[in-house]
């Protein structure tokens, strides 16, 4: 499933949140976005998901507007995105028990997915009994028994530390490959946006797409291209 | 895959006082009571008439005397069941009733801003001040009785299960709604769970107030019932029996405020509170 954001302004009251953005994502690719605070990162994702009404300019995906919330374009939250007095079992059966699948398929599903995220053994942990690295394991569990077609990830692994972080965006990298399906990545951090991302968009302070920049080595271990990292950067500090 | 699968339990577990030190302060609650019956007993046992007229008081001996007397009739539980059962019906009204309303204002600006200018007038009339008119609308004083100890659980139920639906995080809605979910969905899987520690304060308020309006209005215009026998008793200057009656509320009262709370720990228990809270 492809995405276009044709023109796309959101204002809160008088202040702009999103001016004139332009991007198209293709078909299971990956985008990054990152951008200074405030710059509409987290509201671009919420138009793009069909949560919130753009105030000029269209949203397409695969070519029909977006007009409200589809389970086709899921969203992916920072942390606390799990109902914390659901089971880790029992978030990530939501999914499944909204898409109708029948109760008792249900469990053995969900299981499939925890497994897959090395999550085996937590199924009957409340999500504040796990760690924070934990918790994200269970979201991206909970996002795939959804079966999006796009991902739309706010900073997921933003309140990570270093090591757990790495490990997670392996774990990213891992299932996408089995199961690829089209990503946008919000992130602040330009060596997880250049290792996981096809494509680096920068936003302005504004909501304006300062610039693009392509990832040479997308999903490859090892340090970024030097050059690229420093395109990102940048346009960071220029915007 | 290389990951680190620590498990950090989030609850600290309260180190629980060495058995010495918790007899001692048990030691210590129950000469407290004791201390004060001993006092009461003495000032009603000796007339003492200190400006406060504890000769005309009746002593404990005669309270438990009389205490004793009436668990032994069957009108002393009829009168209890009855005023149970007044309380049961109103609060479980008022919990359904001001649930469904506190979600409908909190979630519908329609719904708000017809229901709640009307709420904010009616709300700071005190319930027992609606006695007169309950008597008068309702076919007959039972239903009178149940409506007021309605109305009185009924507001502080509206009110914090509104606050409580107003504050919940949006991202557990944004969740649901991206995973394909409906308004219905929304509602019974994040928004009354979520909302449930708060309503469940509502609901102890509102279980308090309740017993205040019960006995109130049962001294008013009741048949039977805990409040109207302590009336009666009043009335035929039976002080004993009064505070038979007293001791009765008091403790139907702790009873059905702990049964509340109960529930509420129960259907809470995903909150993260340490053990002693």
């Amino acid at each position: 499933m492809s995405l276009r954001i044709e023109n796309v302004s959101v204002h809160y009251g008088p202040r702009a949140v999103l001016s004139g953005l332009h991007l198209d994502v293709a078909e299971h690719e990956i985008l990054a976005v990152t951008g200074p605070s405030g710059c509409g990162k987290s509201t671009l994702l919420r138009a793009l998901a069909g949560l919130l009404p753009v105030s000029s300019g269209r949203i397409l995906s695969s070519d029909v507007p977006v007009r409200s919330a589809s389970a086709e374009r899921a969203l992916v939250f920072q942390d606390d995105g799990l109902l914390p007095w659901r089971s880790v079992r029992r978030n990530v059966e939501l999914p499944l028990a909204i898409r109708r699948v029948p109760r008792a398929r249900r469990r053995a599903e969900a299981e499939s997915w925890l497994t897959q995220v090395g999550l085996t053994g937590y199924e009957d942990h409340l999500p504040r009994e796990l760690s924070g690295g934990m918790r994200q394991r269970v979201q991206l569990a909970r996002t795939l028994a959804g079966s999006p077609r796009v991902i739309l990830a706010d900073e997921p692994f933003g309140a990570l530390d270093a090591q757990t972080r790495t490990a997670m965006q392996r774990l990213l990298v891992e299932v996408w490959g089995r199961r690829p399906s089209t990503v946008v990545f919000v992130t602040h951090d330009v060596d997880e946006a250049l290792y996981l991302a096809d494509r680096v968009a920068v936003l302005t302070r504004d909501g304006r797409l300062a610039k693009i920049v392509e990832s040479s080595r997308p999903r490859t271990a090892g340090p970024a291209v030097e050059a690229e990292r420093t395109e990102v950067l940048d346009g960071l500090v220029a915007a | 895959m290389t990951q680190t699968l620590e498990h950090e339990p989030a609850v600290a577990e309260a180190a629980p006082a060495p058995p010495r030190r918790r007899f001692s302060r048990l030691a210590v609650r129950a000469f407290s009571i004791l201390a004060a019956l001993a006092l009461w007993e003495l000032l009603t046992a000796f007339d003492v008439d200190l400006w406060l007229h504890f000769d005309r008081l009746p002593t404990p001996v005669e309270v438990a005397r009389d205490l004793g007397y009436q668990l032994g009739t069957a009108v002393y539980y009829q009168d209890l069941l009855d005023s149970l059962r007044r309380i049961v019906t109103g609060f479980a009204l008022a919990a359904v009733f001001g649930i469904a309303l506190g979600t409908a204002i909190a979630r519908s600006r329609g719904t708000a801003d017809v229901v709640q200018p009307l709420l904010e007038v009616l709300r700071p009339i005190p319930a027992i001040a609606v006695v007169p008119i309950a008597i008068l609308l309702f076919p007959t004083n039972e239903q009178g009785i149940v409506f007021i100890t309605f109305l009185a659980a009924f507001f502080p139920v509206v009110v914090s299960t509104r606050h409580a639906v107003r504050a919940l995080p949006v991202v557990w809605e944004d969740a649901i709604r991206t995973m394909g979910g409906s308004r219905r969905r929304v509602l019974w899987n994040v928004v009354l769970p979520g909302a449930l520690p708060g309503v469940f304060g509502g609901l102890s308020v509102g279980m308090g107030v309740s017993w205040i309006c019960v006995i109130s209005a049962e001294m008013i215009s009741g048949e039977f019932g805990v409040g109207y026998r302590t009336w009666q008793a009043y009335t035929v200057v039976d002080y004993p029996g009064v505070i038979v009656g007293m001791l009765t509320i008091g403790l139907l009262g702790w009873l059905t405020s702990a049964a509340v709370e109960l529930l509420g720990r129960r259907a809470t228990r995903w909150l993260p509170r340490g053990e002693n809270s």
